[in-house]
């Protein structure tokens, strides 16, 4: 018995040294490809290091923390960042709110929503449309001599055609609603999982005990949806700090107008192009730094938080939900 | 039998709320608004669409003298035309992108699963760390790093290559987050015991047992990173340089760019007809699978 028994732990000994051999490949990659080079990033925010004409490299010099505060200054970090985060903020209040109310439809008893297949694959669909084609689509159509303008100004609804692009208010609407397109989508089948995993039994004895449409949800639902709201809100915030296709087409990569559409991955873009590579590293940092703040609030929330269930878009029980 | 059917009764949501007549008139309203809603969605999310097909149909005058619904008859020509331009190579460019999602499909599809496997089956001593460091580089967007990664694709003289926009998809955590709790569901440990027991080598077991039950994990992924490699802009704008590399989402920034002015209008929608067509033609085919796909894996229970 005892012979047995070392035998086997022999044997799984030998066999778990076959892990290594299985996450080797991903291991390597990502140290080559991605870990080294976020080090390296690290380490040239800290040295002046640009190039002047075609192939004149000036540096690296150590300047220490000076290329963050010329980003800073200089560059408007600030500005890009509230730009970035303005046109995130526009997107995706009416992002959260059309997917909670969407996501409540479709899972209501009472509404049993038909054609559920046919909407979720329409409103998922702009999610997989290329961003860059999707703003140059835009950008074609609401252009000064573009349908859009045509369209209203043969129809008498507005005087004379808008040059939406050279307006803050519109260039960042658009920004905005294309944002908003992409994923609303993709929000409301994430809420829809999460209100599929409360236990239905909860919401109906409340409506046995007499609560309304809105009490059920406030009292309810919401609460304990909040987890995984939470999980949308930041999780779509750290892919808004990434915002970059769309404005970059939009406005052929310069912000227009007047810088109040560059976004933090534009300005670090154009840094990368240009080659001053000192303020693309600062650039690089401050947002690891942003991000990893965000990611840290993400996972307390999906590590240590047990009141998220598994979220599953198969019904939960007996086959409740209102799907079909 | 009475107790019954009342029971029944107080089951039915559509009996609990007991206010008769008004009820029922609240119901049926609600229900024309959220259809409302739903269509004027609906409306939103494919008229851009239907707008650039429809535009891409037409020359450059009727383009720019109004806009209507009715499909004009020169699809055809614009495309002619388009491939035909000598600064937009595009089947060129359609070739390379094909190329370079496909390959990076594969690849981020099978080193995952091995990744996710190794993790999953073996019990070695750094398993746990090497689990929890995948879930922390999750988070770290890879625009981050990519000065260093434009140095170092330098350094190894990759610059204008493929190779840096296909490789590094071996090491991609999200698709190995989501086959690992894919495998957790439906990988029992005992089916291993047993090809292990049939003499069956750790790698082939791999390859010919687990490989074929993961096969729908596997599929979502690889549409989803097919998609991303497809639509992916910004990496490859920093790399690729000359003109005969060029992937897709390039030749878009540089209708924007430069040519935008000196384009017949009919072109430009070609072009992007072109860039969007194959991803929604797919999407429509397979939009039941990608859909469940999308939250599995999402949040961690």
């Amino acid at each position: 018995m005892a012979m047995t028994k070392t035998k086997k732990q022999k044997k799984l000994v030998n066999y778990s040294k076959w892990g290594y051999f299985f996450i080797a490949p991903f291991f390597i990659v990502y140290t080559v490809f991605a870990l080294i080079p976020l080090l390296n990033t690290f380490y040239y925010s800290f040295f002046e290091l640009y190039t002047v004409g075609i192939n004149d490299v000036k540096g690296p010099f150590f300047v220490g923390f000076d290329n963050y505060v010329e980003v800073v200054t200089k560059f408007k970090f600030f500005q890009y960042l509230g730009n970035t985060m303005i046109m995130w903020v526009m997107g995706f209040v009416p992002q959260i709110l059309v997917s909670l109310l969407l996501a409540l439809w479709f899972t209501s008893l009472r509404l049993k929503i038909k054609g559920q297949k046919f909407f979720k694959t329409v409103i998922y669909m702009p999610n997989l449309i290329m961003a860059s084609a999707f703003a140059m689509l835009f950008f074609a159509l609401f252009s000064k001599g573009g349908p859009v303008n045509l369209y209203l100004v043969e129809k008498g609804i507005i005087p004379e055609a808008i040059d939406f692009l050279t307006s803050v208010g519109w260039t960042r609407s658009l920004v905005a609603f294309m944002n908003f397109l992409m994923w609303f989508g993709n929000t409301t089948i994430l809420l829809m999982a999460g209100i599929m995993g409360i236990d239905q039994s909860l919401i109906e004895a409340a409506q046995i005990d007499g609560a309304r449409a809105s009490q059920t949800f406030f009292r309810v639902i919401l609460p304990l949806l909040t987890p995984i709201l939470i999980f949308v809100i930041i999780t779509s915030m750290i892919g808004g700090v990434q915002m970059f296709d769309i404005p970059q087409i939009l406005t052929n990569g310069n912000g227009a107008p007047n810088n109040t559409t560059m976004t933090l991955v534009m300005s670090l873009n154009q840094h990368l192009v240009s080659k001053n590579f000192g303020m693309a590293g600062a650039i690089s940092v401050l947002m690891f730094i942003f991000t990893m703040m965000l990611g840290g609030i993400v996972l307390k929330i999906t590590m240590g938080d047990n009141k998220i269930k598994k979220i599953n878009t198969t019904p939960k029980k007996n086959g409740k939900g209102g799907r079909k | 039998m009475s107790e019954v059917i009342k029971q029944k009764k107080l089951i039915d949501p559509n009996n609990i709320d007991r206010r008769g007549k008004e009820s029922k008139f609240r119901l049926y309203v609600s229900r024309v608004v959220s259809y409302l809603v739903l269509a004027f969605l609906t409306f939103i999310c494919i008229f851009p669409f239907v707008m650039l097909i429809v535009n891409a149909t037409k020359s450059h005058t009727a383009i720019t003298q109004g806009f209507d619904l009715i499909p004009g008859t020169r699809f055809i020509l614009n495309f002619q035309n388009m491939i035909d331009h000598d600064n937009m190579p595009v089947l060129s460019a359609l070739v390379n992108s094909l190329f370079i999602a496909t390959v990076s499909a594969s690849l981020t599809t099978y080193f995952s699963a091995m990744t996710a496997y190794g993790i999953h089956t073996y019990a070695f001593k750094f398993k746990n760390a090497a689990f929890t460091f995948i879930l922390f580089i999750m988070m770290i967007p890879a625009q981050v790093s990519t000065l260093g990664f434009l140095n170092l694709i330098a350094q190894m003289n990759l610059k204008d290559s493929f190779i840096p926009l296909i490789v590094p998809a071996v090491a991609s955590p999200a698709v190995f987050y989501y086959i690992k709790q894919y495998m957790q569901s439906i990988l029992p440990h005992e089916v291993i015991e047993s090809a292990r027991a049939d003499g069956a080598g750790e790698f082939r077991i791999f390859n010919t047992i687990v490989l074929p039950m993961i096969k729908p994990a596997i599929a979502v992924q690889a549409i989803f990173s097919f998609v991303f490699s497809w639509n992916n802009y910004f990496v490859p704008n920093l790399v690729i340089s000359s003109k005969e590399k060029k992937t897709i989402p390039l030749l878009i920034a540089q209708l924007r760019n430069a040519d935008y002015a000196s384009f017949d209008m009919g072109q430009i929608y070609m072009m992007i007809c072109i860039a969007i067509l194959p991803i929604l033609v797919v999407y429509l085919f397979l939009s039941r699978y990608i859909i469940s796909g999308i939250t599995a894996g999402s949040v961690k229970g």
